[in-house]
């Protein structure tokens, strides 16, 4: 398949990025790996006269990991993330994470941004995103702005991007050492067909499921059953909100993969605390 | 535009459009047809390329990309008839069947060899499990697989 005809721009700052998407509207797209867009610019979904390669924008090339959080810029690679020492030593889940998305391909090429910008339902890091609280920066024609991940995905291939606006960076807090953090994920085919991601510290808890719907959903029932560690609860919990969302042929067999990925999860996260000398261990296993 | 890069090891300098995939290029205007297409999809692997020692899908890689860098095709892995480790491991191994996905396997297995040198059988399965063989020889590859890394 050929790709439509398409000029590329190559800016090398943000405030060049910026007046390129504002001069082109409708009519420009970001590119960073392309893993994407290029697909569905050869399927034909997508025909943009303008592609504004952002990769070589130094801003959006860092990664700093600091004590309390990771600074993930728009142009860093899933490669990058995985191969990092730093954020395998803050947050190792997302470093596991990372390792299992797609392929090796493209990893190498492909963007944790592009991946959220995209908004494609069957994501993995939106999932376990949401449940950290994670952060998006944004950058366009009206300044900069920060917008939680739960707020940024608005749908099935639909963020709050603003005409002209960019993802500049993730930022990502990381748990301390009395959070509990896992994830698990089902995959039959390319992209995971289920995910849940969870999270239990001082402040309370998450229970996040992707993939099921068209956005990462929050299950506020599971979340107040673990902060009472029942994990059986939590599952239950967990299955029956997904039954009550999803409407389409085999909505039991999805409600049970939920709640089946919840206890894994749940299990990876209290083994992976066992596994930290001094963090916290739940009251009760599950 | 105007590309310039190193292929296969000599500098080359290429005219190209902007929407131009490497696959494209290599295969039609520069007559290198060992990079197969299949699923033009990024899922199969039959038409990975190192760009910059990096495995990229030719199918959905941008010419741009290859500008300043290094591209290394199945072409460029042989010196002459002498064939490279991965090259030899799949003959030794016997781990060709039609051999449509061996480019790509030969490739991935490479790229593999060059991120992880002490490479474990599941980082081995995690290369793998990006290329598709129809004929479903894994188990020969994954032998060829280890050879290399064992070398
Ligand atoms: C075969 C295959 C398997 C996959 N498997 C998985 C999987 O298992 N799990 C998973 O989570 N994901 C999976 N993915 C998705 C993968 O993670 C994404 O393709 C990748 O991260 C997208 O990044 P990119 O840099 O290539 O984005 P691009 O393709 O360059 O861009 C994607 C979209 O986002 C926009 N965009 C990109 N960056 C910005 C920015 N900074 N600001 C504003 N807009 C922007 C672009 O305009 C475009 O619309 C898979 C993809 C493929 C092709
Ligand atoms: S043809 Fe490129 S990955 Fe299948
Ligand atoms: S040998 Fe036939 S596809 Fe792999």
């Amino acid at each position: 398949m050929r790709l439509p005809p398409f000029t590329l721009h190559r800016p090398r700052e943000l405030g060049e990025l910026l007046e390129l998407l504002a001069r082109y509207g409708d009519d420009a797209a970001v590119y960073m790996g392309g893993t994407e867009l290029l697909l569905i610019m050869k399927l034909g979904f997508a025909e943009p006269g303008h592609l504004v390669d952002a990769k070589s924008i130094p801003e959006l090339g860092e990664l700093h990991v600091s004590a309390d959080r990771l600074a993930i810029g728009a142009g860093v690679t899933h490669r990058r993330i995985e191969r990092h020492h730093d954020v395998q030593r803050a947050l190792p889940v997302l470093v596991d994470l990372e390792r299992r998305i797609a392929n090796v391909r493209v990893r190498n090429a492909g963007t944790l941004g592009g991946n959220l910008c995209f908004a494609e339902p069957h994501s993995d890091p939106a999932t376990l995103l949401t449940a950290l609280d994670a952060e998006v920066e944004l950058a366009g024609p009206a300044g900069r702005r920060r917008l939680a991940v739960a707020d940024f995905i608005l749908g099935a291939l639909s963020t709050a991007l603003d005409p002209g606006e960019v993802l500049t960076h993730v930022h990502v807090p990381v748990p301390g050492p009395d959070t509990l953090v896992g994830y698990e994920r089902i995959v039959f085919t390319e992209r995971p067909a289920a995910t849940v991601a969870v999270v239990r510290g001082p402040a309370g808890a998450r229970v996040v499921v992707g993939a099921l719907g068209p956005r990462p959903m929050r299950v506020p029932h599971a979340e107040m059953r673990l902060v009472e560690d029942d994990i059986d609860a939590a599952v239950e919990a967990t299955s029956s909100a997904v039954a009550d969302t999803d409407t389409e042929p085999g909505a039991d067999y999805r409600a049970h993969l939920a709640g089946v990925l919840l206890r894994r999860a749940w299990s990876a996260a209290t083994a992976n605390a066992l596994s930290v000398p001094g963090a916290a261990a739940p009251t009760k296993q599950g | 535009m105007h590309v310039d890069l190193v292929l296969n090891g000599e500098l080359t300098a290429i005219e190209c459009a902007d929407n131009e995939l490497i696959l494209d290029v290599v295969r039609e205007r520069l007559g290198l047809t060992g990079t197969k297409r299949s699923c033009d999809m990024e899922v199969c692997g039959s038409c990975t390329v190192l760009l910059d020692g990096l495995a990229a899908s030719a199918c959905t890689t941008l010419v741009a990309e290859a500008d300043g860098k290094e591209l290394v095709t199945i072409e460029g892995l042989s010196d002459g008839d002498e064939l490279n480790p991965v090259q030899q491991a799949f003959v030794d191994h016997a781990a060709v069947q039609c051999g449509f996905c061996t480019p790509g396997m030969i490739m991935s297995v490479q790229a593999l060899a060059m991120d992880h040198p002490d490479a474990d059988d599941e980082t081995i399965s995690e290369y793998l499990s990006g290329t598709i063989c129809r004929c479903t020889g894994y188990v020969k590859i994954l032998e060829a697989a280890r050879q290399v890394i064992s070398e």
